[in-house]
């Protein structure tokens, strides 16, 4: 299929005639327009795209798309993309999940999707708090978090999610937030070309639940100073003129530094190309949370064959070393005796 | 060897039980008795016994393997209750499994393992070869180790890996007594270890051995016949209950028209469905072993709703992980088999050992009114035509179907005559292509959710269908249009809806067929699944004692066939042998307000037909 094919869409091609529930506020709907904004630049067809959700507020996101999507059971949204993108290679598959539904309940399959390497666009919402059950603490939220079902402070040590999807070797991993409409769509469109498991964590904003949970760092009057964009092949440095950047010690270790007194030459270049995910983990763990300097962008695109494809790869070697299957054939394989 | 003078008795069916330690190759040593009797023309039914452990050790009585076979002149549905010839290769094969040889039966032991320390391994004090404590029974101690080794001598092989040729030994002897063809299992021997011209040498010898044992030892009088079985003609194969049943997913799918997906989890007695269906990619059968039963189930969602015939297969413990699925397959309304082997439980319970006590489960085991089809094999070779049966109707009517099968089904084989292609039905559904309503806007619209006025089904648009995009999931849906609905007489409408479509297949299913020749049985024995044989075996001895005894079998558990009223209404006693504490005697109670009385057995095994017997005795005499 050639790119002269794909219809000319426009927004309103992408958005289903459903309205749209979320809370007045909520950082969900900045997530839905920059999606909805994408789509026609993707150079996809509508048809051939399918979104797929577990449960939360994050997943509602499929009923308001106008292309294909299941609305399905909670934590299970990557098992059931799985199986739909191993089985229908030719199709753009999309979850969209959050911090509960795909690091709690759905923790296992989120890990096992990206160490597969499931050809999937997979969009988690972290707001570190439950926002459809309204208001308990998530695996996201911060040590001490007061919530309904932690009235004495939470004592849970909380997930990274970037480090989480590092460690389970996936080779897309990314992160944006909602209040920046160029940054997230820009981390969306490489994610969804990314051949593979592509795994974008959204910073989002429940302003019922957990308001600001993530304003230190993304107000606007903030981001030079306390987001650490990562760019490839580009030395990560941050500030208002870029005074500040990452440096890895002689202790291994990467911390932030001040340029003046370390050297333009001493800030690490960013290399999302790594096959080594370490230097990207180190990365995931400048910040304890959203209170510090903290890298968005790219941390890794590496190159691994997808799983539907390395699934579809045997069907054909089968095919042609056996020839296609024959029923008869297989049922009369074993040995047989004829009775008259 | 093949002239040997017809003088011995005729027998019209035994029961022959091959035990030894894991690593003798008892199930090897089954499979090839099975195959020259099958080849012979016998009827004949098999059960195997693994070890539970994986490598228990050598010579204790964990580690005992067992096959069982019953060969007979004439149609029979069950490996029989007891052993009339038990082969036991060492003391532990001998201890673990004389408790259940026929009083009066044969053994044929191995005497060169009968010694000290062996005795101690199994746990004897004193010899039983010697102790008397085998009087009842026609011993018969042959040194098969050291004759194995003797004859193995040609071919060259060290003592210590002829003397692995010694099944090959007891082979030989017992196709000598039971008048067995050989040249079937010699030329499989040479097709089977022809790589290996040493082994299949002492192989060769051994067998010969063992044969000509029985021939020149006058120790055993003269061979016994068992004449070949009327039996339908064609082409048969030897087939396990899970080959059969991943044979029949690939089948369905071919008659369907659709790719197969199969996404499993690793458990026992399920996984050599998994295993079996991964060979056929050539077939286009993609098969996944997902990270756990949740996955799996809902990957199989994933591929159903990209337009597969998506399959999960498992065992009771998967069954509780995927019940959430499960649900929501049923208001996807989605195709979907999902198999059940079933095993003892609850929880762990014995996975290698049978059990029919998921019936509940499968009937009620997902919160709200999730009603879905339930069918179910009733013998190894009947999982083939079952799997067909469950694709079928998930393809048909859009819903889940569990498929039950059961340990001892799984694993025990029978023959099986090959279907031609063109006996199997057409099963393949369309999937929708078109609009099918009108949108708000009055231009044309699909809606997922408008029923076939005939199956009530709901069309099937997969992805990649232009102008079908429409979004499903687990939350209620108004009718037609799919949207969100929490409107309580629209989820009455829908709850009714899915309910009326599940049991409206019991149209679409033959009615349940009743055993009662001479049509005047004042007793039914309604039966399912793995029971069958046990309990058509006690009808048959039941009517030789003159008793008036019917046997009704069902496949279809959800729903049931619609003549099931009439014929459990047609009885004055209904009784219902189930392994299980009484599944589906409770559901019949229910449904029909008749005082159906429940045998059960809760033992990991099968029902010995001797055991229906007694109880159908009992009840009926009290």
């Amino acid at each position: 299929m050639t790119d002269v094919e794909i219809p000319i869409t426009t927004r309103k091609d992408w958005s289903s005639d459903q309205e749209v529930r979320w809370c007045p506020g909520c950082g969900d709907y900045g997530i839905l327009t920059a999606v909805q904004l994408l789509m026609p630049e993707l150079g996809v067809r509508r048809e051939n795209v399918v979104f797929i959700s577990g449960i939360g507020c994050s997943s509602r996101f499929p009923y308001y798309m106008n292309t294909y999507g299941m609305h399905g059971i909670h934590g299970r949204a990557l098992a059931i993309a799985t199986g739909l993108a191993v089985s229908r290679p030719d199709l753009d598959v999309w979850v969209v999940t959050g911090d509960g539904d795909g690091l709690s309940i759905g923790g296992n399959h989120l890990i096992h999707a990206l160490r597969r390497n499931v050809n999937l666009t997979v969009l988690l919402f972290n707001n570190q708090i439950y926002g459809l059950t309204k208001g308990q603490y998530s695996p996201t939220s911060e040590i001490g978090k007061v919530t309904k079902s932690t009235p004495f402070g939470s004592v849970d040590h909380p997930f990274n999610p970037v480090s989480l999807a590092l460690g389970a070797e996936a080779t897309f991993v990314a992160r944006t937030h909602d209040l920046d409409r160029k940054h997230m769509t820009e981390t969306i469109r490489r994610a969804h070309e990314h051949r593979g498991a592509a795994f974008v964590e959204i910073y989002q904003n429940c302003n019922v639940f957990n308001d600001g949970a993530f304003e230190q760092i993304t107000r606007r009057e903030a981001r030079a100073s306390m987001l650490i964009p990562l760019v490839h092949g580009q030395p990560v440095r941050f500030g208002d003129a870029g005074e500040k950047g990452v440096v890895v010690d002689v202790q291994g270790r990467a911390r932030i530094a001040d340029v003046a007194d370390v050297g333009e030459d001493a800030i690490l270049v960013h290399d999302e190309g790594r096959q080594d995910p370490g230097l990207a983990f180190m990365l995931s763990r400048l910040a304890t949370g959203p209170h510090e300097p903290t890298p968005i962008g790219v941390f890794r695109a590496v190159e691994r064959p997808d799983y539907g494809s390395l699934v579809e790869q045997q069907l054909v070697a089968a095919r042609e070393r056996q020839g296609p299957g024959d029923l008869a054939a297989l049922l009369a394989g074993g040995t047989t005796w004829d009775v008259d | 060897m093949s002239d040997v003078t017809d003088q011995g008795p005729d027998l019209h069916t035994v029961v022959i039980r091959f035990a030894g330690d894991s690593g003798d190759g008892m199930q090897l040593t089954g499979d090839r008795f099975t195959l020259s009797s099958a080849v012979f023309g016998n009827a004949l039914v098999t059960m195997p016994d693994y070890p539970a452990e994986i490598r228990a050790p050598a010579g204790t009585l964990a580690g005992v393997s067992a096959f069982q076979i019953s060969i007979s002149d004439h149609d029979i549905s069950t490996p029989g209750d007891a052993p009339n010839v038990l082969v036991a290769m060492n003391p532990a094969a001998l201890r673990a499994n004389i408790g259940d040889a026929a009083p009066g039966s044969t053994l044929i032991v191995n005497a060169d393992a009968f010694e000290e320390r062996g005795l101690a391994k199994a746990g004897y004090d004193t010899n039983p070869l010697t102790d008397g404590s085998l009087s009842g029974f026609t011993v018969y101690e042959v040194p098969m180790t050291s004759l194995t080794i003797e004859a193995a001598k040609p071919s060259g092989a060290k003592a210590r890996d002829a003397e692995r040729s010694k099944n090959f030994f007891a082979l030989g002897l017992l196709s000598w007594m039971y008048s067995r063809p050989t040249d079937v299992t010699l030329e499989w021997i040479q097709k089977r270890f022809g790589s290996k011209p040493q082994v299949a040498e002492a192989n060769t010898l051994a067998f010969k051995a063992g044969y000509n044992f029985g021939e020149t030892a006058e120790l055993f009088g003269a061979p016994m016949h068992i004449h070949a079985a009327a039996i339908e003609a064609g082409t048969y194969t030897n087939v396990t209950g899970n080959a059969a049943l991943a044979w029949g997913l690939i089948a369905a799918a071919h008659l369907a028209r659709l790719p197969l997906f199969l996404a499993s989890y690793p458990i026992t007695p399920a996984s050599d469905i998994l295993h079996e269906l991964s060979k056929y990619k050539n077939f286009g059968v993609r098969t996944m072993q997902a990270e756990d039963e949740i996955a799996a189930a809902g990957a199989a969602v994933g591929a159903a709703f990209g337009g597969h015939l998506a399959v999960t297969t498992t065992s009771g413990p998967g069954m509780d992980l995927k019940a959430e699925t499960l649900g929501l397959a049923v208001s996807l309304e989605l195709p979907l088999v999902v198999v059940d082997v079933q095993r003892a439980g609850p929880s762990t319970g014995m996975p290698t050992k049978t059990e029919q006590s998921d019936l509940l489960l499968a009937m009620f085991g997902r919160h709200g009114e999730a009603p879905l089809p339930i069918v179910a094999a009733r013998t190894p070779a009947h999982c083939f035509t079952a799997a067909i049966e469950a694709a079928r109707i998930a393809l048909k009517y859009r819903t889940p179907v569990i498929l039950l099968s059961d340990a001892s089904l799984a694993n025990g084989a029978e023959p099986w005559r090959l279907p031609r292609l063109d006996e199997l039905p057409d099963i393949s559904v369309p999937y929708a292509t078109l609009p099918n309503g009108t949108g708000a806007d009055g231009a044309p619209a699909f809606l997922p959710y408008v029923r076939d006025t005939d199956t009530m089904a709901r069309p099937w648009a997969i992805p990649g269908t232009s102008g079908l995009e429409h979004r499903i999931g687990g939350l209620e849906k108004a009718d037609r249009t799919g949207e969100i609905s929490y409107d309580g007489a629209n989820h009455e409408l829908m709850v009714r809806s899915r309910a009326a479509k599940v049991a409206g297949i019991a149209a679409d299913v033959p009615p349940v067929e009743v055993d009662d020749p001479a049509g005047d049985a004042d007793v039914l024995l309604l039966t399912w699944g793995s029971t069958y044989g046990s309990v058509a075996a006690a009808v048959e001895r039941l009517r030789r004692r003159g008793r008036k005894v019917a046997h009704a079998h069902l496949v279809h558990l959800n729903p049931w066939p619609a003549n099931l009223s009439d014929v459990v209404g047609r009885y004055a006693k209904v009784l219902v042998p189930e392994l299980n504490m009484g599944h589906l005697c409770s559901l019949v109670r229910a449904a029909f307000l008749v005082d159906a009385r429940p045998i059960t057995k809760v033992q990991g095994q099968r029902f010995l037909y001797s055991e229906v017997e007694s109880a159908v005795l009992a009840l009926t005499d009290s």
